[in-house]
């Protein structure tokens, strides 16, 4: 569905402000129908990025391309993307349809024209009807909506939101985050989207680029970001996870093998190509650890049978539960003395029960869970 | 009722308290009590303003016939239109300026703008009496010219009031609202005129009402920048009162007052319909 061509080209880009580098010499090729997303904790760059893109800051070093015109000294009125703000930015004083028609209005499109597509805009975000509605009579969701349509109205080529999930409740933004997916779905707009919230860009994003100071930490799809993350930074951002720092052992090309202070022997079924007897970092997925009374010894080793004897196996003693529902998360102290989380799903209504506090358990992990870092 | 009225008093609930009650109603008497009495004796059918002798509208028919208190009058609103006018226009823009921009100096730029506001009143009277006189400024324009000189003492007395109200304003302003306009096309101008210009206006009616309303009761600054021919409504006032307070003097008054209290109701008016629009 989507076009080879980028639509938007950043071309070694940083930003300073001062003596602070907020975005530093950043690389990017944002293709044309792709939902993009700018992921990154609070003061990385990231919105730094969508505003330069907007055009609101200017780059102190490189080039933004939008559809192939360097637009980098363009300003903001004269670019051809539109925005949906942080706080929405609806205009307090217009009325919906008021507010969805501004853009239209400045751009001199005709009254018959611009009732039509701002009828049309309103019903795309499901806000037929609510055209002499005035902004204080509107929740929060239903003024996003508005900052929405006061966007798609424009037909721009890229679409940028800021944080559009963020001042929404839980509930909301799950239904918003597949309502933004529909509606990319259906305009077929670029969407480039700042956030901070992991879960909103694995569940919407076709691409992920992970800020971390100024820096992309790394550019992949949700899948490959959260299961091949390239460094501690990325692994740890997205989602949760334990890291043990081990020195590596064996590697060839169909295995690999990491000794950890922290969890004993990690094999893993698959080369990494890093220096041997170099310092690496061992990630492994709560999810991804199975844990069994100690009893069952025998059930454990066969399940751990991808593995020689005595790898990807530990012992712990659990000292913390939190039960969430549909996941019971436990932290175990193991026998080496550090902490790893683990989560269990809770199959059955009384799964959670199986474990608790101060008891000794064993766990055991695939070959192919953990995941080597270099950095 | 007599159940009723035995329910516990709650602790915040002031208005059923009685030394609150007293208060308030003290309150109210010292402030409204003296321009009751005022409106009630510019109907007295007496000379002197002690005695109640009975209901007159002949007052009224002399302060209209009064040719300078009625010069007087025409003379004090032209005065207030136009300083509210200008104090409007810079009071906005200065307002705008120390909202927006950085500069060097701003906190003395902020701070000596708002001088007016403390300087003693009789001092920039003074001030502005020395000010015209040395730099001759023509005292024999014909009318409304001639009240230049007036017009400027108040503009410069009134607009920091409108800064300063325009400003607090401002402070509310989401500024990405702003962007949201420039996102969408809109110029500079155009950003100013739809998006920031109708956030400010419930500081600007604020600022006008406040404006007129200083300059129009002003005694001080004016009684030093009049001459003659320049007399104003309080100016005139007080030179009536210095031979005798006649019912007059309470007519003419009282007209003022209902004046302006009609402006504030219309401005208000207009103010609390926009403002309900814009609590979001």
């Amino acid at each position: 569905m989507s076009d080879p061509q980028p639509i938007i080209q950043i071309r070694n880009v940083s930003k300073r402000f001062g003596k602070v580098t907020a975005v530093d010499n950043v690389n990017l090729d944002i293709m044309a129908g792709e939902f993009f997303v700018l992921l990154g904790p609070s003061g990385c760059g990231k919105t730094t990025l969508l505003r330069m893109i907007a055009g609101f800051e200017l780059p102190t070093e490189g080039q933004i391309i939008i559809d192939g015109v360097d637009v980098s000294d363009v300003p903001p009125n004269k670019r051809p993307v539109n925005m949906v703000f942080q706080s929405y930015a609806v205009f307090p004083h217009m009325s919906v349809a008021d507010n969805v028609a501004y853009g239209l209005k400045i751009r001199g499109v005709g009254r018959g024209e611009r009732e039509d597509r701002v009828r049309e805009a309103l019903e795309l975000v499901k806000l037929g009807g609510f055209e002499d509605r005035m902004p204080d009579q509107m929740s929060g969701g239903q003024r996003q909506r508005v900052a929405l349509a006061r966007s798609l109205v424009m037909r721009p080529k890229v679409l940028l939101l800021d944080e559009p999930l963020s001042a929404l409740d839980a509930k909301l933004r799950a239904q918003m985050q597949f309502e933004l997916s529909d509606l990319q779905d259906q305009v077929g707009i670029t969407f480039v989207t700042v956030t901070h919230d992991q879960d909103e860009a694995l569940s919407m994003a076709s691409r992920i680029a992970v800020i971390n100071k100024g820096e992309v930490a790394q550019l992949a799809g949700p899948s490959d970001l959260y299961e091949f993350p390239a460094n501690r930074f990325v692994a740890d951002f997205v989602g949760s996870v334990n890291i043990f720092e081990g020195k590596l052992t064996l590697d060839e090309p169909d295995k690999a093998a990491v000794e950890c202070p922290g969890i004993g022997k990690v094999y893993l079924n698959h080369g990494v190509t890093g220096p041997h007897g170099a310092d690496v970092w061992i990630a492994l997925r709560p999810e991804k650890i199975y844990l069994h009374v100690p009893g069952e010894g025998k059930a454990v080793r066969a399940a751990a049978q991808d593995a020689p004897d005595g790898h990807n196996f530990a012992r712990g003693v659990i000292k913390g539960m939190s039960y969430l529902g549909d996941i019971t998360l436990y932290e175990i102290k193991l026998d080496s003395g550090e902490m790893i989380r683990v989560s269990r799903p809770n199959l059955s209504r009384h799964d959670q029960e199986d474990f608790t506090w101060d008891d000794r358990v064993s766990m055991h992990w695939r070959a192919d869970s953990p995941v080597v870092l270099l950095s | 009722m007599s159940l009723f009225k035995r329910t516990p008093v709650a602790p915040l609930e002031y208005t059923r308290k009685t030394w609150m009650r007293g208060w308030v109603g003290a309150t109210m008497f010292f402030l409204y009590a003296p321009l009751l009495i005022l409106m009630i004796f510019s109907f007295n059918d007496s000379k002197r303003n002690v005695v109640w002798k009975g209901f007159t509208l002949k007052y009224y028919e002399k302060a209209m016939n009064n040719d300078s208190l009625v010069e007087a009058m025409v003379n004090s609103l032209t005065i207030a239109g136009l300083a509210t006018v200008f104090s409007l226009v810079l009071g906005a823009l200065a307002a705008v300026m120390l909202w927006r921009f950085r500069f060097p100096f701003k906190g003395a730029v902020e701070g000596t703008m708002s001088l007016p506001i403390i300087v003693p009143e009789i001092c920039l009277g003074v001030a502005f009496l020395i000010f015209f006189a040395k730099i001759e400024w023509p005292t024999d324009l014909p009318w409304p010219l001639n009240l230049s000189a007036i017009t400027i003492a108040h503009i410069t007395f009134c607009f920091p009031f409108v800064a300063m109200v325009v400003r607090s304003r401002l402070e509310s302003f989401n500024k990405e609202e702003e962007e949201a306009a420039k996102d969408l096309g809109a110029s500079e101008w155009q950003t100013f005129r739809d998006i920031l210009l109708p956030h400010m206006k419930p500081g600007l009616i604020a600022g006008a009402l406040l404006s007129f309303t200083l300059s129009l009761d002003d005694f001080v600054i004016t009684f030093f920048t009049s001459g003659p021919d320049t007399i104003t409504f309080p100016v005139k006032v007080y030179s009536m009162v210095r031979f005798s307070v006649t019912p007059e003097v309470n007519a003419a008054s009282t007209i003022l007052i209902i004046l302006t209290i009609v402006l504030t109701a219309v401005a208000l008016k207009l103010q609390g319909v926009k403002a309900i629009a814009e609590s979001h």
